[in-house]
């Protein structure tokens, strides 16, 4: 099971609406989220060398379904989108949760974080919830029999860990290559048309958090531009002004 | 009922940056009136904890705790937070806290907000900015929850002294073992972590070649910084992932970050904009970084990053 998130491409200007209560959303175009992508990617490695089966989910209204058809395309079996506005990190998890504990899956990969909430707690809560092993920052993963060792970057290296399934990860760079990124070709999309598709309804609610409003950073104050033959003046601001040398 | 405080560290030596957090803490204890309780890992020096103003220090030392394995001490800080009955739990906001913090979030029923950047406007209902959107804004989140974890951004809060005479208890703690076993760790030797660094050399795809970066690592080494880099520059094979800084690498929350022939791409600067002063070395004026920088050179890297590294040695030996 790959879970992904649909978020703002990443050139897409932030901007708030309705007295800075919502996200403004027009204009933007949204993209499967990139630490997912890295995560699906690694799934379709697994159904080409271990003939795995990905089912691909999402949590999402109906803008939700471009990105899991578009998993669809890249390689994933079967689709579902939990109809329910996601709102906070717990009532994703949960959701998400109630849908895997109906079947029997080895392995979920989420990603590390998305990248408009930056949250980076779906994974876990999973786990904890319903009793998996659980890895994030995860680089590398292999599975044999009913075991997985993966890699992990930790501050200043890399871990090895190993553990029994079913386990969930979060996915970042490095579990696959930015060029391993498949882009969708014409087969695919007209295969993922015909691939099963739900659409599931769970009333469950259950939130910690609301999100009462947005703002954006300060203008940030003019730059101070020096010349590359003054560098003693930039020492000199660094130390004295700044106080950071 | 307290606030309890976990204090991260490496190599049985605490991170500095649990002295914002301890600091972050007090200025929540007066919102609360409640007491701070910092609790430590097998760390020996806990004394340094004092001048941050916790009431209580609970320090443990079990040899299965020596290693990080976020199950494990997710089991712990949850033990831990019920026996003390805290119900408002600080972390910082490093990889491994963020992971445990999610585990622990429901082993205790908190809400977990991460990426926190100051003391919340109101505690009851209680609501607190977060950092969202790869920094580039701001929410405020009302937590329903009673019990909740917050983890806060590095550099955000500040560190203040506030010094105090805590109660140390030495505290031993049974738990459960996680099903994730350890199998071996490879350190990159001897450089600075990005995630600790108070400065970070960064340098981009204007560096031509990885031939190049000598220049880089000799500046970081004068300044006792971390080096960094973009995104291509480490798709090219030119430096680690572990380099990588970014939207989709590594965030980077430092006091100084020295950005090296980057253009400034909007995934770039989403990932470092919260660094508190921002240099730029670039020969194009018009490069993006310049909007966003404090201090700007227009300038050949290759001729500026020497002559810096230069002065900036004779600066400290006059300064010390
Ligand atoms: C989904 C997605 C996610 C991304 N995530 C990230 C991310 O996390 N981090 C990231 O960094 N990028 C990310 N990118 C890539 C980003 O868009 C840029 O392509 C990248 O940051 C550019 O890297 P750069 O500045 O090193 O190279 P360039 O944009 O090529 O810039 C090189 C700069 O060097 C300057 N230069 C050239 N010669 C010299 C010299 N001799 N001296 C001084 N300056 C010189 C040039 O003027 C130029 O400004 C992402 C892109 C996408 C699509």
């Amino acid at each position: 099971m790959v879970c992904v998130s649909c978020v703002p491409e990443t050139t897409s200007k932030i901007n708030f609406t309705n007295n800075n209560t919502e996200f403004d959303s027009s204009q933007v175009q949204y993209v499967i989220n990139p630490n997912d992508e890295f995560g699906l990617t690694r799934a379709v490695w697994f159904k080409e060398n271990d003939g795995a089966e990905i089912d691909v989910i999402s949590v999402g209204l109906e803008n939700t379904d471009q990105i899991l058809r578009k998993a669809l395309a890249i390689g994933a079996d079967r689709g579902y989108r939990i109809n329910q506005e996601p709102t906070d990190s717990y009532q994703v998890a949960k959701l998400l949760s109630n849908h895997i504990s109906k079947h029997n899956y080895d392995l979920v990969i989420a990603g590390r974080e998305s990248i408009d909430y930056n949250g980076g707690m779906v994974p876990g809560i999973i786990a904890e919830i319903l009793h998996f092993n659980y890895v994030t920052n995860c680089v590398d993963l292999k599975i044999n029999e009913n075991k997985a060792k993966i890699k992990r970057e930790i501050e200043g290296g890399i871990e090895t860990l190993s553990c029994k399934l079913p386990l969930i990860i979060g996915a970042q760079k490095g579990l696959v290559e930015e060029s391993d990124l498949k882009i969708p070709n014409m087969r695919g999309i007209m295969q993922a048309r015909s691939k099963p598709f739900e659409i599931i309804e769970d009333n469950t609610v259950e939130t910690k958090t609301n999100t009462i409003s947005f703002s954006k950073p300060d203008n940030h104050k003019e730059i101070k531009l020096l010349s590359p033959d003054n560098l003693d003046e930039l020492i000199d601001l660094l130390h004295n002004e700044a106080k950071v040398i | 009922m307290s606030i309890l405080v976990y204090i991260e560290s490496n190599e049985n030596e605490i991170k500095k940056s649990s002295f914002e957090l301890l600091s972050y803490a007090k200025e929540l204890s007066k919102k609360l009136s409640l007491e701070v309780i910092a609790l430590v890992i097998n760390c020996s020096n806990i004394l340094t904890l004092q001048e941050f103003g916790p009431d209580k220090i609970l320090s443990i030392n079990q040899t299965k705790l020596n290693l990080f394995n976020a199950q494990n001490y997710a089991e712990l800080i949850s033990n831990v937070s019920k026996s003390t009955g805290a119900k408002n739990i600080i972390i910082s906001d490093s990889v491994n806290c963020k992971y445990l913090a999610s585990l622990l979030s429901v082993k205790i029923n908190a809400a977990f907000i991460s990426n926190v950047v100051s003391i919340p406007s109101s505690i009851s209902p209680f609501i607190v900015k977060r950092s969202t959107f790869s920094n580039k804004a701001f929410c405020d989140i009302k937590i329903n929850s009673d019990i909740k974890i917050l983890s806060i951004s590095k550099n955000s809060f500040g560190v203040n002294k506030n010094k105090s005479e805590p109660i140390i208890e030495n505290i031993e703690n049974d738990f459960i073992e996680s099903g994730i076993i350890f199998e071996s760790v490879e350190l990159s030797s001897g450089s600075v972590r990005i995630e600790d660094a108070d400065i970070v050399v960064s340098a981009g795809r204007g560096m031509k070649g990885p031939e190049n970066w000598n220049i880089i690592e000799d500046l970081a080494k004068t300044l006792n910084a971390a080096t960094a880099c973009s995104k291509p520059v480490s798709d090219l094979g030119w430096r680690p992932h572990s380099e990588h800084v970014g939207q989709t690498g590594k965030p980077v929350s430092t006091n100084l970050y020295i950005a090296i022939g980057i253009s400034g791409a909007i995934q770039h600067l989403a990932g470092v904009s919260s660094s508190k002063v921002k240099v730029v070395i670039n020969t194009d004026p018009e490069a993006p970084f310049f909007k966003v920088a404090d201090y700007g050179i227009v300038g050949d890297a290759f001729d500026v990053v020497p002559k810096l590294n230069e002065k900036l040695k004779v600066f400290q030996a006059e300064n010390n």
